[in-house]
């Protein structure tokens, strides 16, 4: 299956990366080169670019039914490693529609290129089928990303999200470091599918295996922030920049989905019972206490955090099903998490960046003062909430008909619980936007190009996820394919 | 291809909907209009549907199945019987007298009409569909919008709370019918979420004893049933008018027709199994309904009970699963749909001139409104099963099924008809006749042109429907011919 000639499926298999770099390398150029005044128009070139990348992918780069190991079996090319580099693409190209609002960072070069960066690591994160390649993915994925977290040098919060992310990135991923060398030591293997066949054949004392697994299950945890590994998710959303904070719980969460996937279904396969535990006892830990300890929060972004936390769990309910079906639910959750949550961020920075508050309290009398952005609100909240005819419910309903397709009917009643506790909270928000009064309603709340575009494409996108379902399900189903 | 009027029924709301919500904000006069217009057509479409229905030939008609997520056996698949024609023509009614109630509301009209549409999307959706994933997703999509609803234009006191409190029931509800329905889907192994298929699946009887209280309930919430009708009267009280009316006269029917379509046409073994003691728990509806309402002092209290007692009748006749039970829970439905519209738009055409509810405090009602007070006296009659009226079509075959059935019950339930009678007579008395109190003289006046229409047009229905039972019976009756030979009857 290794190829080492020459063969244009190389290129194509890479395709996304090497026009991501060329991207980057344009950005910076013309950072140099553009008199500053008109550097505003930088965001448009990204994003712009990022749509023409995703339309050239399309078009070229599309990959066989069969998947195929390239480049010395360091990435794999298949449906999953596609869908989900188109995924991370396009909410790069939103994200820097969203940080064209910002003074601090719409003029500034490497804010955009730190960004393509981190989305080239996240296209790698996708397609490694080998555990070296798959560290220098997740590596260069989060190094950018903390950058971003921090990027505003002169506010303190920001800063300290940075160094928070940056502390607890970098203690995760030296345990889950240690934990690929294990699995190395003992299969003697760093390729994923070579690693499944040591698995297979029992060479391996399980409790080894399961120790190994569980440390590399830190890092992937941490990067979907998963409980117990999320402390970090509510104080560095909080800090960050929020276009940054909607770009690392929505592209970066979904990385991290890409990578426990495929590691888990491909090296793992012969160990489901054990991993499926553990799978299931983070799901369930993890959108129970999200949801819960949403509910107290009075600033917007932590409950965003907490929500994402809580979603993650939710995603996790298809991993655990270790079906097709259940692969299927989990990408297709994903998108639909992602559009909607661009889109919840995306309204908070499109409301922050004017009134300069996040505190829950503030979007009293939204509905009045900008209708539009209150129901681009709505729609977002509802569409988290589970809501149909919104992204949300068809793909929660997917992950919970996992769940009871694998029998595991008490994880989905835990889930459709959760839910209620989720709905339960969104609308307090949005009781908030639509029942409340506030003095401020007579004041303007302009909504830049950028954000308009932004928004139309995320709030269309979230109701086609929602109502016609086949295209994005069967483009699940293939992807799930690439593992069963 | 024919005419797919019952998808044009469906969408007319929600399209009407956005295109309300493109319309400038401040031009509320257009938005109203353009609300009046899609609740005309919707109105007429479905009475077109209600007449064109061939009850001789029976089944399912204007049937329209387009496959949506064929991988999963998902279909857009509707199409109308005996049992679901009435409920869309009620919703129908209850839509167009909605918005004519509503035309005085000024904040934000434009939000207001479109959630309303909405809503109502998602009730017709309910009442056609013949897909369970569809039934579930035009569930939920009747569920959301009733809280915007009523914590935004609903009664200042208690609408934040009963707001939720409303979602939060029935959003537990229908995700445990979920779980439920899922169930389904996979035990049957046919890979559809078609109802006309899985009516075919033989599940095993142990299966479909324990799921069926799980569905059943699940929608049975929405229909008001002991012990988890605590939602309702506080739900009913807080919303505004239109969506009262909405909220009585068709969302409770959601919730029975569901029960009805899900629990006891997919699962009758379950059924059978569960209903001994399912129609006690209806009998508490009916008789603690009647109490509780005859010792309230709130005007709007009272209807909202009352709901709750009417709403049990109708789980009764379910719970019979007896030829003349289910003709009577059929047409009970929509004759209780109306007029719990009615009563609601009455209450909220006294409130609006006294800014009260108060039975003790309001009077003579009937000197400055006397139309309100005469379609209030229609509705009375309708409610205590006058005959002649269509409440009287309705609760004469649940008692006559219930009495085959289970005579006792049938005696016991007969109480509520006497409660009825005395709070009916009570609000009529207080509110509506003796003297004016000296804090209204002058305050009072008559309600517009349009709420007249409403009003009228409501009670002509109760009236028609009593003195002209083939109007409906004979519809019904080929519906429930159906859910019997499921049952295994004849």
């Amino acid at each position: 299956m290794i190829s080492t000639n020459f063969d244009p499926i190389m290129f194509q298999a890479i395709l996304p990366e090497i026009l991501l770099v060329v991207l980057a390398g344009l950005a910076l150029t013309l950072d140099l080169i553009l008199p500053s005044e008109r550097k505003a128009s930088l965001g448009w070139i990204v994003a712009g670019g990022s749509l023409l990348i995703l339309v050239l992918s399309m078009t070229l780069a599309r990959p066989a039914n069969q998947g195929e190991l390239l480049w010395g079996g360091m990435i794999r090319f298949d449906w999953l490693s596609f869908i989900f580099e188109m995924v991370f693409i396009f909410s790069a190209g939103i994200t820097s529609l969203f940080a064209m609002g910002y003074e601090a960072f719409s003029r500034r070069g490497e804010f955009y290129v730190l960004i393509l960066v981190s989305t080239i690591g996240m296209c790698a994160m996708a397609s490694a089928a080998d555990l070296v390649m798959l560290y220098l993915a997740i590596e260069t994925t989060s190094i950018p990303l903390y950058v971003l977290a921090g990027f505003i040098v002169r506010d303190n919060k920001s800063t300290e999200s940075g160094f928070k992310y940056l502390l607890f990135g970098a203690m995760t991923s030296a345990v889950m470091l240690y934990g690929l060398s294990l699995l190395y030591g003992f299969s003697g293997t760093t390729n994923l599918y070579g690693l499944a066949a040591g698995v297979q054949n029992g060479h391996i004392p399980i409790v080894t295996l399961v120790g190994s697994l569980l440390l590399v299950l830190v890092g992937f945890g941490f990067k979907i922030s998963a409980v117990p590994f999320h402390f970090w998710a509510p104080d560095v959303y909080d800090g960050a920049p929020t276009p940054v904070a909607g770009f690392l719980s929505t592209a970066s969460k979904a990385a991290g989905f890409a990578v426990l996937v495929r590691v888990l279904l491909v090296a793992f396969p012969a160990i489901p019972r054990d991993w499926g535990a553990i799978a299931a006892a983070l799901s369930v830990a993890t959108m129970t206490l999200g949801n819960l300890l949403a509910l107290t929060q009075r600033n917007i972004k932590r409950l965003l955090a907490y929500s994402s936390i809580a979603h993650a769990g939710y995603a996790l309910i298809g991993v655990v099903a270790i079906s097709q079906l259940g692969v299927s639910s989990v990408i297709y959750y994903l998108i639909a998490y992602l559009l909607t949550n661009l889109s919840a961020f995306g309204v908070v920075a499109a409301f922050g960046r004017i009134t300069g508050s996040d505190e829950v309290a503030s979007y009293d009398g939204l509905s009045r003062r900008s209708p539009g952005l209150a129901l681009v609100m709505l729609i977002a909240f509802l569409s988290l909430a589970g809501m149909p005819p919104l992204g949300g419910f068809i793909t929660k309903f997917f992950v919970f008909a996992a769940a009871v397709n694998s029998n595991l009917i008490w994880l989905a009643v835990i889930g459709v619980l959760n839910s209620i506790v989720g709905l339960y909270y969104y609308l307090t928000v949005l009781k908030h936007v639509y029942l409340y009064r506030s003095e401020d309603e007579e004041k303007p709340l302009p909504l830049p190009r950028s954000y308009v575009i932004a928004f139309a494409v995320l709030t269309i996108g979230i109701v086609l996820v929602g109502t016609i379902f086949a295209p994005w399900f069967n483009w699940a189903t293939n992807a799930a394919m690439a593992i069963f | 291809m024919q005419f797919p009027v019952l998808s044009v029924i469906v969408f007319t709301p929600l399209v009407a909907g956005l295109l309300i919500l493109l319309l400038p904000a401040e031009r509320k006069t257009e938005v109203r209009a353009a609300a009046l217009a899609a609740a005309t057509i919707a109105l007429f479409l479905s009475v077109w549907v209600y007449f064109s229905y061939d009850v001789a030939a029976g089944g399912y008609q204007f049937v329209e199945k387009i496959p949506w997520l064929p991988a999963l056996g998902i279909s857009y698949h509707v199409g109308v019987d005996g049992m679901n024609a009435p409920l869309v023509l009620l919703t129908g009614i209850v839509m167009f007298t909605g918005v004519l109630i509503s035309w005085k509301i000024d904040d934000r009209p434009r939000e207001f009409f479109a959630f309303l549409f909405v809503l109502a999307t998602g009730v017709f959706g309910v009442f056609v569909t013949l897909d369970l994933f569809m039934l579930f997703f035009f569930y939920e999509i009747a569920v959301f919008p009733m809280y915007l609803l009523i914590s935004i234009w609903g009664w200042k006191e208690t609408r934040e709370y009963a707001a939720m409190k409303l979602t939060l029931y029935l959003f537990i509800g229908s995700v445990i019918a979920l779980v439920g329905a899922l169930a389904m889907y996979f035990t049957s192994g046919m890979g559809t979420f078609d109802m006309l298929e899985l009516q075919k699946a033989s599940f095993s009887v142990g299966f479909q004893r324990f799921w069926f209280p799980f569905v059943f309930f699940g929608f049975a919430v929405l229909g008001g049933i002991f012990p988890f009708h605590n939602w309702s009267p506080d739900g009913h009280v807080a919303a505004p008018t239109a969506v009262s009316m909405f909220h009585a006269g068709v969302l409770m029917k959601l919730g029975a027709f569901a029960a009805l379509r899900v629990g006891i046409m997919l699962l009758p073994e379950g059924a059978k199994f569960h209903m001994g003691w399912i129609i006690l728990l209806a009998l508490v509806n009916v008789v603690y309904g009647a109490f509780i309402a005859s010792v309230q002092t709130d005007f709007k209290y009272v209807i909202g009970f009352s709901s709750v007692s009417h709403m049990g009748l109708v789980m009764m006749g379910f719970a019979t699963l007896s030829k003349d039970g289910l003709i009577g829970s059929g047409v009970q439905m929509f004759s209780h749909g109306v007029m719990t519209a009615l009563f609601f738009a009455v209450v909220g055409m006294v409130y609006d001139q006294a800014h009260t509810r108060e039975i003790p405090r309001l009077g003579g009602v009937r000197k400055v409104m006397p139309l309100v007070a005469i379609a209030f006296i229609i509705g009375g009659l309708v409610s205590m099963g006058m005959p002649g009226f269509s409440g009287f079509i309705a609760e004469f075959p649940i008692f006559m099924g219930v009495w085959n059935t289970h005579p006792w019950i049938a005696i016991v339930a007969a109480v509520s008809i006497v409660i009825t009678a005395s709070y009916i007579i009570r609000v009529i008395g207080r509110v509506f006749f003796g003297a004016i109190p000296v804090e209204f003289e002058g305050h009072f006046s008559d309600v517009t042109v349009l709420d007249k229409v409403a009003l009228v047009f409501l009670s002509a229905i109760l009236v028609a429907i009593g003195i002209f039972p083939i109007l409906m019976v004979p519809m019904v009756q080929s519906g429930v011919n159906s859910i019997l030979h499921l049952l295994g009857g004849a």
